[in-house]
Formats: structure tokens, sequence, C-alpha cells
């Protein structure tokens, strides 16, 4: 037996010597061999499936999904503070595409490597957008952010809560101020001449074959987890849970506390947008009715669900809400009541079924699905009594005074 | 805590200080009230089609009326979150809930006792005064159920764990209101003849359904009072408000009392369901959502964890959200009670009568 054992992890050694390791800005958690397997699975991935099939557009919902969770996840659960108005960010990334992605401003004529566009509207590339988001979230982020440097806890979370209403309030208002002949917003009529990607070379993608969708949110995937993973292990990152675990403890050693927080809300929002603009691109219009508060909460529910500040339970939660919401719920179990002579659509409660799964998962597992390393030492009473009792106050990622 | 990072802010709060407090909350109705005054408002038109300008305070007078019973609502759907945070520290996402099945309860309750419009005054008092005890019985009971099974296993969890059960729980109680009453929203038996002028205060109207609300948060706000501060169950609570741990070690139930806390919020959530469906002569079973974010943002304004303060920003929402809805339009109103939410949170953190509790200290 032993030298099975032996033998197999010679086996091993050879093949881990073989991959070449990282380079050092990679981080020392990316020449594991399990990642580059999983990559060319998750490229291959589609090909399985038919172009448009109803699988592979609840996989691009749910991994634009995946991007929010992971930025909520830098702002609760690296910064510990609980974020309840994300939607906003989502709103003004759909709102870019809308702005700069389609022929709603109709006064303009602007085409900028945008494909074949209407001969009215400001066109942009795809990147373009992207990039404008980033930027256009993340200043939201921070004025989002300032009036909640002072409060603790879940004051933080009622001020970012009235941001997100407010938000969302303005852009269903928006379609009755005007601003030079041009209304803000369309309201909930909805922007529904939005722009599809366009790559030079790669032409513009159409909705009858998903799969260039998919990768291309698969990229943008990719990116954020790597950005997640390489802000948790910075300074950054470091200063962030120092402030989550004792902010008056971490402003003495020096943590620059306005510049910390504004950080992690920027940082997140920049997340929310990104995806924000993909999913509006990806919906072909932008409608001020998706901007509600119960976004929020269903972004919250998965990095709560997944783990609180854990990366893997961030993708984990965001994948399996989503799933359900989107696939399991209303395509797969819809008519199960039907095959056991039930005369009711299981659509009718799926908020309640829902609701129900939220409460068991978390009865069962309170650290979430894939709790993070620290936490589940905290958990499992790894860390020396005395520490957990330091540690108890903020263990649920809210810095408590 | 003095660090340099603050600076704008700080700044700003010494320059505006408290004065700015109370001019940022009157702001609304004193613009209105000198608008009417100088410029007035149209009162309708004459024979000849000129319109009729009045230069009176009889809006701001049936705005603020209309606020104020419209808050009596909020305020005491506020008293069950504050009094849930002030013990647990937990967001009670499914508050607004337990209150839509307050008024569904007492719909289906008077129906089955057989009170119709045709019934006397007598029997319409003991009618809805016995509605409003099981009412408020099963409303206690159903929040205290949600208790034992959401957030007492989660006691020791990390603290966002019992605000994903609550929202939970306000989910599947959505599903069953949807399931009992349909999506869309119901009348309800106009059982007090709700737009029934009942006198006049100086040419404010004063409606009947104005008497109800403010006539049952008066009593209601006492009676909770002199619980909370007069008897031994109420001692219990806020000592276990103050310190959990040291409540236990000297000798009080602390499960029990928790549970108290959520019956007595229930209790007060289901009263203020019944007044919702008799003021508006409808319900909705969607209606627990804004009524659970307006009460929220009232027990946070008001300071959270203190009585008073919640029956006081209650009545603030409820004023600001007439006056919004009467002059600026009813889609604009949220945004203004959120605005004048974070006004209030950047000049005084811990809301306007909130004390140094063990989240804000």
């Amino acid at each position: 037996m032993s030298e099975l054992k032996a033998q197999l992890q010679e086996w091993r050694e050879a093949v881990l010597g073989r991959i070449p390791a990282a380079p050092g800005w990679l981080g020392g958690n990316w020449n594991r061999p399990g990642i580059p397997f999983l990559l060319a699975v998750l490229i291959v991935l589609p090909l399985l499936f038919s172009a448009a099939s109803g699988f592979l557009q609840a996989t691009i919902y749910a991994l634009g999904y995946v991007v929010m969770a992971l930025g909520l996840n830098v702002v609760i659960g690296f910064a510990g503070l609980l974020d309840l108005g994300y939607v906003a960010f989502y709103a003004l990334g759909a709102y870019a595409v809308g702005w700069v992605g389609s022929d709603f401003i109709s006064g303009a004529n602007v085409n900028l490597l945008a494909g074949q566009t209407s001969a009215f509207g400001i066109h942009l590339n795809f990147i373009l957008i992207l990039v404008c988001a980033m930027i256009v979230t993340s200043i939201a982020g921070m004025i989002i952010g300032l009036p909640t440097l002072r409060l603790r806890g879940d004051y933080i979370a009622i001020v970012t809560l009235a941001f997100g209403e407010i938000i969302g309030t303005l852009v269903t208002n928006g379609s009755n101020v005007v601003i030079f002949g041009q209304p803000v917003t369309a309201g909930n009529l909805g922007i529904s001449s939005v722009d599809a990607p366009y790559f030079p070379g790669l032409g513009t993608f159409g909705l009858l074959n998903l799969r260039p969708w998919y990768w291309l949110i698969l990229a943008i995937t990719v990116v954020c987890v790597f950005v997640a993973y390489r802000l948790r292990d910075s300074r950054l990152g470091r200063a962030w849970i120092a402030l989550r675990e004792d902010e008056v403890a971490a402003v003495s050693m020096g943590i620059p506390l306005v510049k910390t927080k504004l950080m992690a809300y920027a940082i997140g929002a920049a997340f929310g947008g990104m995806s924000g603009v993909f999913l509006a691109s990806f919906d072909q219009t932008v409608n001020a009715s998706q901007f509600e508060f119960s976004f929020s909460i269903f972004i919250v529910s998965m990095v709560v669900l997944g783990g609180i500040g854990s990366i893997p339970g961030a993708i984990l939660g965001a994948l399996l809400i989503s799933y359900i919401n989107y696939y399991l719920i209303p395509d797969v179990l819809n008519t199960l009541p039907h095959t056991f002579g039930l005369n009711f659509d299981l659509n009718d409660l799926s908020i309640g079924i829902y609701g129900f799964l939220l409460v068991i998962v978390m009865v069962l597992r309170p650290q979430g699905l894939w709790p993070e390393k620290r936490r589940k030492r905290e958990l499992a009473g790894e860390v020396a009594p005395e520490l957990t009792e330091l540690a108890e106050p903020s263990a649920g990622g809210v810095t408590a005074g | 805590m003095r660090d340099r990072t603050a600076g704008p802010l700080q700044f700003l709060r010494k320059k505006v200080g408290s004065w700015g407090l109370i001019i940022a909350l009157l702001a609304l109705p004193l613009y209105y009230l000198i608008h009417d005054l100088t410029v007035g408002y149209q009162a309708g038109l004459t024979a000849s089609g000129h319109p009729i300008i009045h230069h009176d305070l009889s809006i701001i007078g049936v705005n603020l009326a209309e606020g104020l019973s419209a808050g009596a609502i909020w305020a005491l759907i506020a008293i069950g979150y504050t009094l849930v945070y002030g013990i647990i520290e937990l967001i009670n996402f499914a508050h607004g809930d337990v209150f839509t099945m307050g008024s569904f309860t007492g719909a289906s309750i008077w129906t089955t006792l057989g009170l119709t419009l045709a019934t006397g005054p007598l029997g319409l008092v003991f009618g809805l005064l016995l509605t409003l005890i099981v009412t408020m019985f099963v409303t206690g009971s159903l929040n205290v159920l949600i208790e034992r099974v959401a957030y007492k296993p989660l006691r020791t969890a990390p603290k966002l764990a019992p605000l994903i059960t609550a929202i939970g729980f306000s989910f599947v109680l959505q599903n069953v209101g949807l399931l009992w009453q349909g999506g869309n929203p119901v009348a309800v038996l106009d059982l007090i003849n709700e737009s029934h002028v009942l006198f006049h205060i100086s040419g404010v109207p004063i409606y009947n359904r104005y008497v109800l609300a403010i006539g049952m948060l008066i009593p209601l706000v006492f009676a909770l009072n002199w619980f909370v501060n007069r008897t031994s169950p109420g001692r219990a609570m806020r000592a276990t408000a103050q310190d959990p741990e040291a409540a236990r070690l000297m000798g009080i139930n602390v499960n029990n009392t928790i549970s108290l806390t959520f019956m007595l919020g229930g209790m007060l959530a289901g009263a203020a369901g019944i007044i919702y469906a008799l003021y508006g002569a409808n319900m909705w079973y969607f209606q627990g959502f804004q009524a659970g974010l307006y009460a929220f943002t009232a027990a946070v304004m008001g300071g959270i964890g203190n009585i008073r303060g919640a029956v006081l920003g209650g009545l603030i929402i409820g004023i600001v959200q007439q006056l919004c809805n009467y002059r600026l339009g009813t889609q604009w109103t949220e945004a203004v009670i959120f605005v004048y939410l974070i006004v209030v949170m950047v000049l005084r953190p811990r809301g306007l009568l909130g004390e140094e509790t063990r989240e804000a200290g």
C-alpha cells in the first residue's frame, strides 16, 4: 500500500514538475494543475450545448451575477461594509450602455469602432463602454461611500439602501427629466435599441449564437476572479480585513480609513458596473423596472450564502442562486406538480421556494457553503478560545463598535 | 477618536450643528408654507374660467393631518423594527410581511364575524376590537414562530446569516399572501367609512381614518411604554438589549425575552395591518415591502433601538410622504424620503433620538 502511495506521489511530482511555475505577479495560488484544466473545461463547455439553448443562456446570466457577487464580496466580505444598494451600480453600468451604446441619444451621431449601427445615437465599442462604466460607477461608489464613513454596522446598510432606491427612482422618472431636448432615461418603457458587442475581426454578436457571449462573460469573470484574489492578498486587502476586524485598532496602526473604505466601495462598484454593461447588452434593453431593491437583496444573498469574504464562496453562491432562479424553478421543475397529478405551476410558488431554500441553507450552514479559511478556523475553534472571544463581535463581517 | 480622514464631514457637521438638522427637517413644510402664503394655490375656477387663488394654510394643514395619520401606521411598524434591532441587532426583513399578514388576517376575521356595512356602531366597535385582539395574537405568534425557526438557531452564527433567513421568510410570507389573496390589490369592506368628515379643525377636515390611526397609535404606544418601563418582563427586555451576557448572568431567560420582543413587535405590526386595511379600504400581498422599507427608514431616522425615536421617525416620514405625494407627485416620494434619511444620517449619525448603543458607540 505504501509503495502505491509512493508511486502516486512520484507521478504527481513528475506531472507538477512539468508545469512551469507561474510568474511572480500572478501570485502563489495560480500554478496549481487544476486551474488550466478547469479553464479548458469552461472554454469547451458551450460546444456541448446547442448554440441557443436555455441552459447556455442561464449560464451567461449566472456568470454575469458571479461578477457582481465578486464585487459585492469586496465591499461586504473584505471590508465588512454591509451594502444594500448594489443595484445602483448595475443600473449605472446598464445606463452606460443605454447612453453611449444605443440609438437613445438621437441628437448625436457618433460611431467609434462599434460595427454597423444606425445613423443616429452614440455608439462606442464594447470595451470603451466597459471602461466608461467602470470609471462612472467607481466615482458613484465613492460618492455613496462618503456619508457612510462615520457610520457603523447596519446604519451603513440603510444609507446604501437609500442611495440604491434614489438611483432607482431617478432612472424610473428620468424620462420626464429633459436636458437639451433629450430625456435622461426611457423610464419603464426601456431603451430597446441596444448594441450588441462588436469586435473588429469577430463581427457583431447575435442572439442566435450565444457562444461568443458566453466566452466574453467568461473572460470578464476570469479577470475579475483573478483581480479579487490579488486584491485580497494585497496591502489594500489586508488593510480592509484589519478595518473589518477592528476599526479603531486599524486606524491607530496607520491605515488610512477614508481611502481604504472608499477604495472598497469604488472597486466593488466597478465590478457591478462591468457586469451591468454586459447584462444590458445581452438583454438588449435597459429598463428602469429592472433596478429595484430586490436585486440588491438577490446579490447580497449570493455573497452570504456562499460564505462572507470567500471568493470561491461568492462564485458558488452566485451560480447556485441564479441557476435556481433562472433555470431550475422556471424551466426544469415548473411542470413537476403536473407529473404528480397536481394542478398548479411551480412558478406560483417560485418566490416561496426560493425563500424557503435560503432559510434552510442558512440554518444548516450558517458560515456559508464555502467559508473563508480564516472564519472556518474561528468557527471550528482552532483559534485559541481567548482569541475567538476577541474576534467574536466582528465575526459577521460588519464592523461592530 | 479624531482622525484627519473624516475632516470634511466633521467640519460640515460642526458648522451646521443641530440647527442645521432642524432646518433640514423643516425645509419641505416651510417651503410650501411660504409658497402657499405668497404665491398662493389654485382652489378652483370661477364661473368665467379664471383660477381662484387662495393665500392661506389650509392645504398645508390637510397635508400635515394626512401625513400624521399615515405616519401613525409607519410608526407602529417601525416600533417592531426598533425593538428587534435593539435586542438582537437584526434588521428583521420579514417584519413588513408580518404586517401584510395582519391586514389579511384582520379582513378574514371580520368577514367571519359577519361584520358588514350595515352593522350598528356598537357591534362594529366590539367586532373590530375582537378582530384587533385576535389578529395581534396571530401576528405576534407568527413573529415568534419565525424567530424560533429562522433566527434562534443562528444566534452564534456570523451576523449576516440571520439577515438572509429574514429575507427568506419575507419571500415565503409574500408567497403565502400571493396564494391567499391573489396578485392584485384587493378592496376591503369600508367598515369605518374612512372618507367621512368627522369634524373640522380650523378649516382642515378630519376624516374617520385619521381618528382611527391616531386613536390607535396613542394608546398602543402608551401601553408599550408602560410595559417596557414599568413591568418586570419589560425590565428584562431592556437589560437584554443593553448586554445579553450580563442579563443572562443576572438570571434573565434571554431566549424567552427575545421571543417576547418578537411577540410585541408582531402584535404592533398586526394592529398596523388592520389600520392600514381600514385606512385605505384596500390591501395587497406586496404592501409590506414598501411599508417595511418606510418603517425601517423611520426606525433608523429616529435612532434605532429607541421606541420614541421610531414613533417620531414614522410621523416625520408620513408627513414628508404626504407633502411629496401632493406637491411633487407620488413618483418622487421614495427618493425624497431617502434623501431626508441621508441628510439626517450625515448630520446626526445616531438618528434623531438615538443614544449610545452597543452598535453605534
